[in-house]
């Protein structure tokens, strides 16, 4: 049992002291890393230990995500005695003989290894990285299943600090100090929204987790969960004792299986250790942590949602205010914190307030995750300070566009955000420069687009995600909605008229001022953003009936030319036999016929088929 | 009470696995209960969880069990059943192809994949085959964004889907039977 500082802080120590082994090598087993086949390689991996006789030499650790996804399945090899480390990446069994055999962190022959572009602000200086990890900064470096790891990264220390250094006024003004805002989209400054919980009296007050991750393309809280558990629930127990909580629930999402069996283990080794439970590290204080999981329903992801789905009830939203810090779930004061905003908590208060200010910009200090995807050529999870240009993230960190293709634009801020092209590049990201170019910072996601994607079914798609996950409560977003999506369905397959865009905009900004909730008041921001930017896209798919990327099959034809020179192989991909000719003759297809899948496009090798 | 679809199936379903029953029932003793509605409704999303986890889908029968231990109506069950996506009432496929709708795959080309699943199992997104071997449904994001597009099937990942492999996917689900 931790009852004390001093215990936590001794039992650290001699953890720290603990013989090691020469090398440990940590395995990437996330989600991502487990589906692209990390298994195997741990296997391999722990086999080829035994076969080569060097358990003395080896220790093998599970570990979170490293954020490397485009690498998968990958690895990091640490010597402890120097230091030295090197990561390597796209793995195959086979490699784990020569990885052991070399019992070093060095180059190998035939083995992809992989640059590591952070570092960690709180013991590196900067150097030329991008990244800076803060929230990831455990995640891939310990074993989330084993709380002494996390202790011996100077786990639970803020915790200890707080209750018996600081009291709860301290903790309010130190967070308020160090400028943190919500990272889960909104960007409101997280020390103000425990202010008002903290002032309200009430024999019980709630901290809810928020990791209803349910952005299409982000998973960012998600890493954090399965990378270190520990750190929420070290900073839930912070903002508790802050604000006057004993009780804190998780809500998170049943599509994560893997965070919430590590969240259950977590738990379970923080109320052994008596880090959680009653009268911790030997104070009055208790605090207590509960998982509710979620059940497939994006909205509850607003809090008021959120509060009705722990109820028991619909997920649908409620009007504020009352606002949570009022009267939250079962009508108590509660705060609902995202998973990226509670993992910055500890080490504010270990690094203190102005530690973390000198990161990031004026009004948004720190880092923020971002889980880059979509035509980026490296794939993956990226940590950066607030203020890093979108070059250096798309083409810095992603090394640029997949086939050498053209950058056309980043969505940001998932459904509720909009979309920023080329010439916004160099802009600094943080919450207010978003808002200014009409996106927003959300949750992290970035989904890169390139010269094939059309801006007016990205457009559609993303309202696709909304009629979708509308709850149906308010008119607006229900059925306002609807109407939208029609629009655009119509200009999509040439139906638009000349009314089309002055209906979308007016419909758009009606529904932005009407909607009860977050998502149905964000719900147009996709249509809004690709109109102010590719207004010349929308207008082609209206008067010229033409969709430049070719995704719109309505719009677009597949015609044989001239360069024809008979080779069949048209003939043979189209899946409805709809080419015709004979061998070495000019083949044609039958436009009646013709689907306009494209396959005929792309499997010509004489550049004979044009698309129109 | 009867089944107000009429097929005896649901009706039976639990007293056609006594076992399955008996461990809802385990799991449902087990919940701190009392006499306060609004409290016990607290753990209604997670008994529906268990009872699905159990039977695999959420008929009325089980709507209705869950509803009396919990206190509650079969109405108010019905409306949290309905809302979530993750709940579902009718029994599904032996096989669940899941084809990722996050940005990150629908950039890469999720839409033709369902599609070709679509035109190959002649059922649409969310049905399941006649022969209960196969639903298809659509699954927001899984996070493992760099294998874009990401079939699911039961708990198997397939990254970097293309239409040629739709047919290949369904053989190998066929070839486990």
């Amino acid at each position: 049992m931790i009852d004390s500082l001093n215990k936590l802080i001794e039992l650290a120590n001699n953890l720290k002291h603990e013989p090691k082994t020469d090398i440990t090598i940590f395995v990437s087993m996330g989600t991502c890393g487990l589906a692209a086949g990390a298994t195997p390689i741990l296997e391999s991996l722990k086999n080829q230990v035994e076969i080569q006789n060097l358990q003395e030499v080896f220790t093998i650790v599970e570990t979170g995500c490293m954020g490397l996804c485009h690498s998968e399945p990958c690895i990091e090899v640490v010597e402890n005695n120097t230091g030295n480390t090197m990561v390597y990446g796209k793995l195959k069994p086979e490699h784990a003989e020569f990885i052991i055999a070399r019992k070093a962190a060095k180059k190998i022959a035939g083995v992809q290894t992989v640059e590591k572009t952070w570092y960690y602000p709180d013991c590196e200086d900067r150097g030329d990285k991008l990244q800076a990890r803060i929230v990831l900064k455990n995640s891939g470096r310990i074993n989330p299943e084993n709380i002494n790891e996390y202790i011996i990264n100077d786990g639970y220390k803020a915790l200890g600090k707080v209750l018996t250094e600081m009291d709860p006024q301290g903790v309010i003004e130190e967070v308020t100090k160090s400028g943190i805002r919500g990272r889960g989209g909104g960007g409101f400054p997280s020390g103000k929204k425990w202010a008002f919980a903290a002032a309200q009296k009430s024999d019980e007050k709630y901290m809810i987790c928020n990791a209803d991750e349910g952005d299409p393309g982000a998973f960012m809280d998600r890493a954090v969960l399965e990378g270190d558990p520990h750190a929420v629930l070290e900073a839930m127990a912070i903002a508790g004792y802050a604000v006057g909580a004993n009780n804190g629930v998780i809500y998170i999402r049943a599509e994560y299986p893997l965070a919430i069996k590590r969240l259950e283990i977590a738990i379970a080794q923080a109320e052994k250790m008596g880090l959680l439970g009653k009268n911790l590290f030997g104070t009055n204080f208790s605090f207590n942590i509960t998982l509710k999981l979620g059940a497939g329903a994006f909205v509850c992801g607003e809090e008021t949602a959120l509060i009705h789905s722990i109820e028991g009830m619909r997920g649908e939203p409620t009007l504020k205010p009352p606002f949570p810090a009022v009267s939250g779930l079962w009508k108590k004061p509660t705060i609902v914190n995202n998973v990226e905003t509670y993992a910055n908590i500890p080490a504010i208060i270990r690094n203190g307030a102005d530690w973390f200010t000198q990161i990031g910009t004026d009004k948004s200090p720190g880092t923020k995750v971002f889980a880059l995807a979509g035509k980026v050529k490296d794939v993956g999870l990226v940590e950066v300070p607030m203020g890093t240009s979108l070059r250096d993230i798309i083409f810095g960190l992603g090394k640029g566009i997949c086939d050498d293709k053209q950058f056309k634009a980043v969505q940001t801020g998932g459904p509720s955000g909009g979309c920023l092209t080329a010439d916004k590049l160099d802009t600094p990201i943080d919450y207010d420069s978003l808002l200014a170019l009409g996106s927003m910072m959300g949750s992290g996601g970035m989904i890169v687009m390139d010269e094939d994607d059309c801006m007016v079914n990205i457009a559609k798609f993303f309202l696709d995600f909304t009629l979708d996950e509308s709850c149906g409560k308010c008119t607006p977003c229900r059925i306002g909605n609807k109407r939208l999506h029609e629009i655009l369905t119509d200009i999509c397959d040439g139906k638009g008229d000349e009314n089309s865009l002055s209906k979308l905009r007016d419909l758009s900004e009606a529904i932005k001022d009407t909607a009860i909730c977050g998502l149905g008041q964000t719900s147009p921001n996709p249509i809004l953003s690709t109109l102010a930017n590719f207004e010349q896209e929308y207008i082609d798919h209206i008067e010229k009936g033409k969709c430049k990327a070719g995704t719109c099959t309505n719009l677009i034809s597949f015609e044989i030319n001239d360069a024809c020179v008979g080779c069949t192989l048209c003939a043979r991909n189209c899946p409805v036999n709809c080419i015709s000719g004979e061998r070495k003759g000019m083949h044609f297809i039958d436009q009646e016929a013709c689907i306009k899948c494209g396959q005929c496009y792309s499997a010509c090798k004489f550049h004979a088929i044009d698309r129109n | 009470m009867s089944c107000s679809c009429g097929c005896d199936t649901e009706l039976n379903l639990l007293t056609q696995f006594p076992k399955k029953k008996e461990k809802l029932a385990a799991y449902l003793s087990q919940l701190p209960l009392g006499e306060d509605r609004e409290k016990n409704r607290g753990y209604l999303i997670q008994s529906l969880h268990k009872a699905q986890e159990l039977f695999g889908y959420l008929p009325e029968c089980i709507q209705l069990y869950v509803a009396d231990k919990l206190g509650l109506h079969l109405a108010e069950v019905y409306g949290v059943v309905s809302f979530y996506s993750f709940f579902i009432d009718k029994p599904v496929g032996k096989y669940k192809i899941n084809v990722c709708t996050g940005t990150a795959c629908f950039v890469k080309g999720a839409d033709v994949v369902l599609e070709e699943f679509k035109r190959y199992l002649h059922i649409e997104e969310g049905e399941t085959t006649e022969d209960l071997n196969y639903s298809l449904g659509g699954l927001r994001c899984v996070g493992a964004c760099s294998l874009a597009p990401v079939v699911m099937v039961n708990d198997k990942v397939y990254g970097n889907v293309t239409k040629e492999m739709v047919p290949n996917i369904i053989e190998e689900c066929k070839l486990n039977d």
